[in-house]
């Protein structure tokens, strides 16, 4: 089997979460897809580190991996003050901004 | 010797000075102080003018320069004074003239509660017109001539209680800013063409430039000339100007203000030398306000307004004399110099009439006043001869020399420009005979005035009645001490220059001419007023008669050419304004307006719309960097 | 180099299995479904990294995202509420069509440029995994990118302190003691006493079930105000209402008996109010 089949499975994850992203309202599970895309991505650099022969993709999947954990931290704490004043999870609700 | 010249201009604006800021409680003293800074400025005036004759007349210009005003790289404006003969002549008559009409004026405006006021306007009508015949350059030069509009704006309207005289005060300073226009044009084209505006360095660098700037600045100077000088066609103001206590048209019409064109086209003599297409057309106006104000004082009844059109075709005369050329500058000079004698005179007279017969001011209500008021007679009369051009009195002797002066510019030029000269003679003839003859001669026509009172025509104080004398003395023997030995001409030539021209026509022979002209005139008049009875109330008259009461359609005419051209042009240009301009910046805002609406829809606040945007743009980069990459 | 048959076969299996669940997070209507989908795909991607040599990796993926980060995720759910479910109907005009149409453009230019890659020898971690990975990891971290590592611990402090002043409300004003609000609720002039209980012992043991009142109607006061809020009140019905009024015209007629008759003391434990005790006394009647 070639390796680059990861790859494969690498787009087709990404691309189901963005279109997860694009088409869900709740903002968790919008985080949730968030999350899938960086995962997709982080199976591209692990299949990438062993394409080239060297740990440098690992090394940057597990920067992605405490990226994405700082900003779900950050995220979750964002739905939930936001769920606290709009009683609401939907991202459609927070559209206070426009005209 | 120099200070005293800077001390010229200050004593009458100190005067003003000291009037306008010391309020009520100068009331009672208020009209002395204006006097005696008058008289203080022509005393200086004296000291200065002796001490000039002191001197050889190649050193008889002194020159004083007290600060510098705008002392920027390139550009220097000066306030320094020269004087020299052509200023002196002015600075006596002004002063001289000045402190006459001062004096009169103390018992002319006795009654007016203002009258402080009104010599503090007289004190910096002075002033203004000292520091525009002193100035050593042509931005000082302005800055006096503005202050003489401004005096005269004040002095004009110094009755503003009277719509008239306020309407009448406005007019003349409009009309007085279109001529200011053109001095300021001028003031600015000179800087540009010397890199100066100080006489010296202009006049002598008028030979390095060329002819069409030379005409554009001796055009712009004759509008200039025009405005204050009351020449056709700004020549709308002087009459209405008549709306001002009688003191302020004596000054206006004899020592100030009218006589500035003059001085301004005469100074800048140099300039209009090198230009003769400038110096015909200033020969052209003089001409044509020579009839102009001639034919309107013929069919004027107010004995003011005849004087004032009187005073434009005199003007006429000068502005004739100064367009000449060398020939003509000292004649021109020389005929305002007695002009300022025997103008003033005949206004005080005027006025003298007026303060004994209730203000009032329409010939056909006076009549044989002659025994009535005998010292204003006397003075009026020897003035109306001295107007009319009289042998041996002053007008005697500048008028034929500068009917003489238009023969001798030669060719057909010379021949209409004379002739032009020698009718005007006979039509002033024509009307101040009938104004003589209206006011003093015939049958009592006296009338009460709207209130009911009778006139009781009296002899005016004494301290109006001296003023006139002296002027009357002025009249009828300056322009013959001016001509003992051609004195006049050997004093200002050094400054104006002079040719003599050489005369088609014999001297005698115009002097004959003019009084043949001068005979027949009055003949005529006599005709009309004195053998038959002035009747009361005007007769409907022939057409030109009719014209000439309105002041030739003056006034229509500008109403019809300026002000209805000036609407249509502003209405025309509001409408282009509307639809062109607000147009164009309307349409650009609906344009942006629209196509913000159209992508206002795109920022529907819906963070999943923005983040398909994300993602198509993402999709494009990819592309993008794929098509790349395969190419 | 190549790739073991096995590991062929654990990637066509594993990689349906990782898509069925990236499918199921997208699709779920229930937020809880859509987590236990994405955890079940991280751990098919845990697997991926162990097969591919990134055995530290591996370990971390299932520890930190399985474990720490969709726990996470998790407890929002539930601080949220676990029963709401979404709607999938899209409201937003277009905006489904123009989500399709770009993720497929996306995802056929991504597989597209990986086609045109030329990836058919690739070299394996054999060589630098052989001072073993973890070690080969530290290796790199604490020298080529420890500059980046520093970054990252930064980087999570300050999401922590983030995460705690979006989620801390500070407290402006000293709390209210008990007194005080007893006064208050005094001067108020209602619910002077503590607030009735939910109907928890009458027939459920969950405190979303209201309190009925004496004529047998449920009393919104009973239950929790964010229970209210949410809409999550048990509904106690008409249904109830009729079975109470039913008992207790059997208990007046009981009553009745018994003062004709022999007369019973039982009536005090039917009138506790038990629904149990209440189908007792029907049966009881019957």
């Amino acid at each position: 089997m070639n390796p680059a089949n990861y790859l494969y499975l690498s787009a087709l994850l990404f691309t189901i979460g963005a279109a997860g992203v694009l088409i869900r309202r709740n903002a968790i599970i919008v985080f949730m897809c968030v999350e899938l895309m960086l995962n997709a991505c982080n199976l591209a650099f692990v299949t990438f580190s062993r394409l080239h022969g060297n740990l440098d993709g690992q090394i940057i999947a597990f920067f992605t991996m405490v990226v994405a954990a700082a900003e779900v931290v950050v995220g979750l704490a964002i739905i939930v003050t936001f769920f606290r004043s709009r009683h609401s999870a939907s991202v459609d609700d927070a559209d206070l901004m426009k005209l | 010797m120099d200070p005293l010249i800077g001390a010229l201009v200050g004593a009458p604006l100190l005067g003003a000075g000291i009037l306008l800021v010391g309020g009520r409680r100068l009331d009672r003293t208020g009209h002395w102080i204006g006097c005696l800074w008058a008289a203080v400025s022509f005393v200086i005036g004296v000291v200065l003018f002796a001490d000039l004759l002191s001197r050889s007349p190649a050193q008889r210009t002194l020159t004083s320069h007290l600060f510098t005003w705008v002392p920027v790289a390139g550009f220097q404006a000066d306030v320094g004074f020269q004087l020299d003969q052509l200023s002196m002549t002015f600075v006596l008559l002004i002063t001289g003239v000045g402190t006459l009409i001062h004096i009169y004026s103390v018992g002319y405006m006795e009654h007016d509660e203002n009258r402080r006021k009104f010599f503090g306007y007289l004190n910096l009508f002075l002033a203004a017109m000292l520091l525009l015949v002193l100035a050593d350059n042509y931005l000082l030069l302005y800055v006096g001539w503005e202050g003489v509009g401004l005096a005269s704006y004040l002095l004009i309207g110094f009755w503003q209680h009277k719509p008239s005289a306020a309407t009448a005060a406005k007019k003349a300073f409009l009309v007085n800013r279109v001529g200011d226009m053109g001095l300021s044009i001028a003031i600015m084209v000179m800087f540009t063409t010397f890199g100066s505006f100080a006489f010296r360095p202009v006049f002598a660098h008028v030979g390095d430039v060329s002819q069409g700037r030379l005409t554009t600045i001796g055009l712009l100077l004759l509008l200039a000339a025009c405005g204050k000088s009351a020449q056709v066609p700004l020549q709308s103001w002087l009459g209405d100007a008549m709306e001002g206590p009688t003191p302020v048209s004596a000054l206006i019409h004899a020592a100030t203000m009218v006589t500035a064109g003059v001085y301004l086209v005469v100074r800048s003599g140099a300039i209009f030398n090198a230009a003769p297409t400038a110096q015909l057309a200033v020969c052209v106006v003089g001409a044509v306000t020579l009839v102009f104000g001639a034919i309107v004082g013929c069919a004027k009844d107010d004995i003011k307004k005849a004087l004032a059109g009187s005073t434009m075709s005199q003007i006429g005369y000068m502005m004739l004399a100064a367009g000449l050329g060398p020939i003509g500058y000292v004649f021109a000079i020389m005929h305002l110099v007695t002009h300022g004698f025997f103008k003033a005179g005949l206004f005080l007279g005027a006025g003298s009439v007026m303060h004994g017969m209730n203000d009032e001011v329409d010939m056909r209500r006076f009549g044989a006043l002659r025994t009535y008021m005998p010292v204003t007679f006397v003075t009026f009369g020897l003035g109306y001869l001295a107007i009319i051009g009289f042998p041996g009195l002053s007008g005697y002797w500048s008028k034929d020399k500068i009917i003489e002066a238009a023969f001798a510019k030669g060719g057909t030029e010379g021949w209409t420009l004379g002739a032009v000269a020698l009718v005007g003679a006979g039509i002033t003839a024509f009307y101040m005979t009938r104004v003589m003859l209206m006011t003093f001669f015939g049958d009592k026509r006296w009338q009460p005035d709207a209130e009911g009172h009778e006139p009781h025509p009296h002899e005016s104080p004494k301290i109006m009645t001296i003023p006139m004398s002296i002027l009357a003395f002025g009249s009828v023997f300056a322009g013959g001490l001016f001509s003992i030995n051609s004195a006049f001409l050997k004093w200002l030539q050094p400054v104006t220059g002079h040719s003599d021209g050489h005369s088609p026509v014999a001297t005698w022979e115009i002097t004959v001419a003019t009084l043949v002209v001068l005979i027949l005139g009055v003949g005529l008049a006599w005709q009309s007023y004195g053998r038959q009875a002035v009747p009361a109330v005007a007769p409907r008259g022939s057409l030109l008669t009719r014209a000439a009461r309105r002041d030739l359609l003056q006034d229509d005419f500008n109403h019809v050419v300026l002000v209805r051209g000036g609407e249509h042009l502003t209405r025309s240009l509001v409408y282009l304004d509307h639809t062109v301009v607000d147009g164009a910046v309307n349409g650009t805002a609906a344009g942006v307006g629209g196509l913000s609406g159209r992508l206002r829809r795109l920022q529907n606040g819906f963070v999943r719309s923005y983040a398909v945007s994300m993602l198509g743009g993402t999709a494009v980069l990819v592309a993008a960097t794929l098509l790349m990459r395969g190419v | 180099m190549t790739t073991s048959t096995g590991e062929a076969i654990q990637f066509w299996v594993l990689g349906i299995v990782a898509v069925l669940g990236a499918l199921g997070t997208v699709g779920m209507r229930k937020a809880v479904h859509s987590a236990l989908c994405l955890a079940g795909t991280m751990i098919v991607l845990a697997v991926f990294y162990l097969a591919q040599g990134a055995y530290f990796l591996g370990i971390v993926q299932i520890v930190v995202y399985t474990g720490a980060v969709m726990m996470l995720f998790l407890f929002v759910v539930m601080l949220v509420g676990i029963t709401a479910a979404d709607s999938l109907k899209e409201t937003i005009r277009g905006q489904r069509a123009a989500a399709v149409l770009c993720g497929i453009g996306f995802g056929i230019l991504l597989i597209a440029g990986i086609a045109n890659a030329s990836l058919h020898r690739f070299t394996g971690l054999a060589q630098a995994n052989a001072g073993g990975n973890v070690e080969g990891l530290a290796r790199l971290v604490f020298t080529t990118y420890v500059w980046a590592f520093e970054i990252t611990g930064a980087l999570l402090i300050t999401a922590a302190v983030g995460a705690m002043v979006l989620t801390h409300r500070e407290r402006t004003e000293r709390p209210a003691t008990q007194r005080e609000q007893s006064e208050a609720r005094v001067r108020e002039g209602r619910n002077v006493t503590p607030l009735p209980a939910p109907g928890v012992f009458a027939r459920h043991n969950a405190v979303d079930v209201p309190g009925l009142l004496p004529d047998g109607t449920p009393s919104e006061l009973t239950v929790n105000q964010t229970l209210r809020a949410r809409g999550q009140v048990r509904d106690v019905g008409g249904e109830q209402e009729r079975r109470v009024r039913k008992l207790e015209q059997r208990s007046d007629e009981y009553v009745e008996g018994v003062t004709e008759g022999e007369g019973a003391p039982e009536g005090g434990r039917d009138r506790s109010g038990d629904n149990d005790g209440a189908n007792h006394a029907e049966g009881a009647a019957k």
